[in-house]
């Protein structure tokens, strides 16, 4: 079957990686990318069409390409990239609207993947501790990305309805983390000073952008279809997570969150949005096991090796780097007259690495 | 090989890790190459590691160790080296932090008697359901720290909570970190297929907000979601009754308009609370009693039993009877309030 794959978002970083990793696929034919602004990285043997999904001859480039596989990776999280809020809603929702108007229109179209978010569970005190793909959120967003992802959601499953024989596939991906990927997560451990909501502490979960985009690829040749979360194993709690990242902590009481979110929006330092805000205080968790069991995806990084990789990548391990911390324990140890344990584990490891030897 | 399970963090790391090694088995003891040892176990097991240091010196050599665990554990915190579970749940931090100013609670305040703690299976899920007073979950907490001490699998006791638990700061944060999540069937129900012993008190603000003149009667039973739980799990109920905890804040009377004014489900007004002020937040040192009973299986139903109203009605009833009947007996045999 000649394989002819439209990905759309491809001037960001998630998109194009994910058009030249598809380039790359011996099983795909051809692949298409698609934005309104040139991609600033390599996206491979990929085409790049200039094209507006906010308007009709999106259906156009899905016709002349015989395009039959749609994965939908433009649904914008930050509104400095797009260009300010209203524009990133018009680019989210409406540009959601014209490509599926035209995915219904096109005979070719059998496939559709869609890139959300877990971000559509909300976060608040009445939900359970991990959302399965059918929990009912008890707290649904009411502002921002989280929002227009719900309104994409929505369309998406609008359009399933209609065209029952395309396999719909929707991905919600938990917060995308790694080297490179901009999202306001990363933005936001990138901070001078962290600020948190005190008395709070989040239950975090990442995906590292590696096994998000291969999530993407597994679900382009699955039979699969319907909804999806996708994360990482395994919990941070945020205190941890900036304690890994060695950052310096601000704790704000609830009712100053607002206004401090809005200096640090003010200096463009990071935008909190409301919806970012319950997440950082109430934290989310997802059951993946239908991404295990039924999609067959296993993702290579556990929340933590995502986090501490990208720790490492951007330099953010700077205020008390581990060895250190282990030096001062040491003094400590020294000072109060003790071996550390971890010297004792040591050593104890080094005389049964001898013992096994011998 | 142990080594195996060390978080990798670069190759950079490894190299200067082995280098590390090397230097440490040549014997070097000039300028020490940075190391990175990181912890293999998420709970370090002090015995172990005590026995092979210290083989027959016991005091010095226990008081050492303690220590070093101490150096360990605090440099671990700092560093962020260390594992929550999927509900948030921090056992190191529990066991050596949350409880320990709760230990001497339990056992010189409230001097609590525990009974039938082998009523508690040392593996596999069960579901525990006591009676709830006392005007704060004081009582909820004790069975956690009585259960995790005294029991010889140190089990964990993963309460279900109400949403105001949650919602509050500190307190939510506090209950998350000992392992507590929200009373709804999904927490529920994960929480014992994988094989945690859940804690549910059904009498919830009822229970514990109840006035002192109506002590030690046990209120409705909600509405028997936790009996669901546990024959949809097929674990076990054991019924658990706390003895002393009535006394701890004797309930007069409720300040209804300040309740509404702080958004809680009632405003207790005690003998010493809120007359004292923050003297009157000492708990009374009532004599306790906390006794596991004898489990109520639930594995030998068919499939959907669960769906059987009746059946559940029947087996909440067995559970509220079985409690209340050993609390009566259980305040017989006690002395006195405070004895």
């Amino acid at each position: 079957m000649a394989r002819v794959v439209l990905v759309t978002g491809v001037s960001r970083h998630l998109g194009s990686r994910m058009a030249r990793i598809l380039s790359h696929d011996p099983a795909i034919d051809r692949v298409v990318g698609v934005d309104v602004i040139p991609p600033r990285s390599d996206i491979g043997s990929a085409e790049f069409v200039r094209a507006d999904i906010r308007n009709p001859i999106i259906g156009k480039v899905i016709a002349a390409a015989g395009v039959d596989t749609v994965v939908h990776m433009g649904v914008i999280s930050t509104p400095v990239q797009a260009g300010g809020r209203v524009s990133m809603k018009e680019i989210n929702v409406i540009g959601t609207m014209q490509l599926l108007a035209a995915c219904q229109k096109s005979e070719g179209v059998q496939r559709l993947v869609v890139k959300s978010t877990s971000s559509v569970y909300g976060a608040g005190p009445k939900d359970p501790a991990m959302f399965t793909e059918d929990t009912e959120p008890k707290s649904q967003p009411r502002s921002g990305w989280a929002k227009d992802s719900v309104e994409v959601e929505a369309y998406v499953r609008g359009f399933a309805r209609r065209r029952p024989d395309v396999t719909v596939t929707t991905l919600r991906f938990a917060n995308f983390i790694g080297p490179k990927v901009d999202t306001p997560m990363a933005a936001y451990f990138g901070l001078p000073v962290v600020p948190t909501v005190l008395g709070h502490d989040a239950r975090l979960q990442f995906v590292h952008e590696d096994d998000g985009l291969e999530a993407t690829r597994v679900a382009v040749h699955s039979d699969q279809q319907g909804t999806f979360n996708i994360s990482g194993d395994g919990v941070l709690m945020l205190s941890q997570a900036l304690r890994l990242a060695g950052k310096t902590v601000l704790p704000v009481p609830t009712p100053m969150v607002g206004l401090v979110g809005g200096w640090f929006r003010r200096a463009g330092l990071a935008d909190f949005s409301p919806e970012q805000i319950k997440f950082l205080t109430y934290g989310r968790g997802l059951d993946t096991t239908r991404m295990k069991e039924v999609l067959g995806f296993q993702p290579t990084y556990s929340t933590r090796d995502a986090f501490e990789e990208f720790v490492q990548e951007r330099g953010l391990d700077h205020q008390l780097p581990k060895h250190q911390a282990e030096a001062i324990e040491r003094g400590l140890a020294h000072a109060l007259g003790t071996s550390t344990l971890s010297e004792a584990r040591l050593a104890a490891r080094l005389r049964e690495e001898a013992h096994g030897r011998a | 090989m142990p080594d195996a399970t060390v978080i990798p963090i670069g190759g950079e790391d490894g190299a200067r890790k082995a280098a590390s090694r090397a230097a440490r088995q040549a014997g070097a003891t000039g300028p020490k190459p940075k190391k990175r040892v990181v912890p293999v176990e998420p709970q370090p097991q002090p015995e172990p590691v005590d026995n092979e240091q210290h083989d027959v010196d016991g005091a010095p050599g226990r008081l050492d160790a303690t220590l070093a665990e101490w150096l360990d554990f605090m440099r671990r915190r700092v560093t962020g080296e260390y594992e929550v579970d999927d509900f948030g749940f921090d056992a190191e931090l529990t066991d050596r932090v949350i409880m320990a100013p709760l230990r001497p609670l339990a056992q010189n305040w409230f001097r609590i008697e525990t009974r039938g703690i082998e009523n508690v299976p040392s593996e596999g899920g069960a579901l525990v359901v006591a009676n709830h007073s006392g005007t704060v979950a004081l009582d909820a907490i004790m069975t956690q720290v009585v259960l995790h001490d005294h029991h010889p699998a140190k089990r964990n006791l993963r309460m279900l909570g109400a949403n105001l638990v949650f919602q509050s700061p500190f307190v939510g944060e506090l209950a998350r970190k000992s392992g507590h999540t929200l009373a709804c069937n999904p927490d529920a129900e994960r929480l014992l297929s994988s094989g945690e012993i859940v804690a549910v008190f059904p009498e919830g603000f009822k229970g514990i907000g109840k006035p002192y003149s109506e002590r030690y009667k046990l209120q409705r039973f909600g509405r028997g979601g936790f009996v669901a739980t546990a024959l949809r799990t097929r674990t076990p109920i054991i019924p658990v009754s706390i003895v002393g905890a009535e006394e701890i804040y004797p309930v007069l009377g409720n300040a209804k308009t300040l309740a509404r004014l702080f958004g809680l489900p009632y405003f207790p007004l005690t003998p010493t609370f809120p007359w004292l002020g923050p003297l009157g937040l000492v708990p009374l040192p009532s004599k306790w009693i906390i006794e596991f009973g004898e489990p109520i299986r639930t594995d030998h139903y068919p499939d959907g039993a669960a769906d059987d109203p009746m059946l559940v009605f029947n087996i909440t009833d067995q559970v509220r009877e079985t409690i209340q009947q050993t609390l009566y007996r259980l305040l017989v045999q006690r002395r006195s309030v405070f004895r």
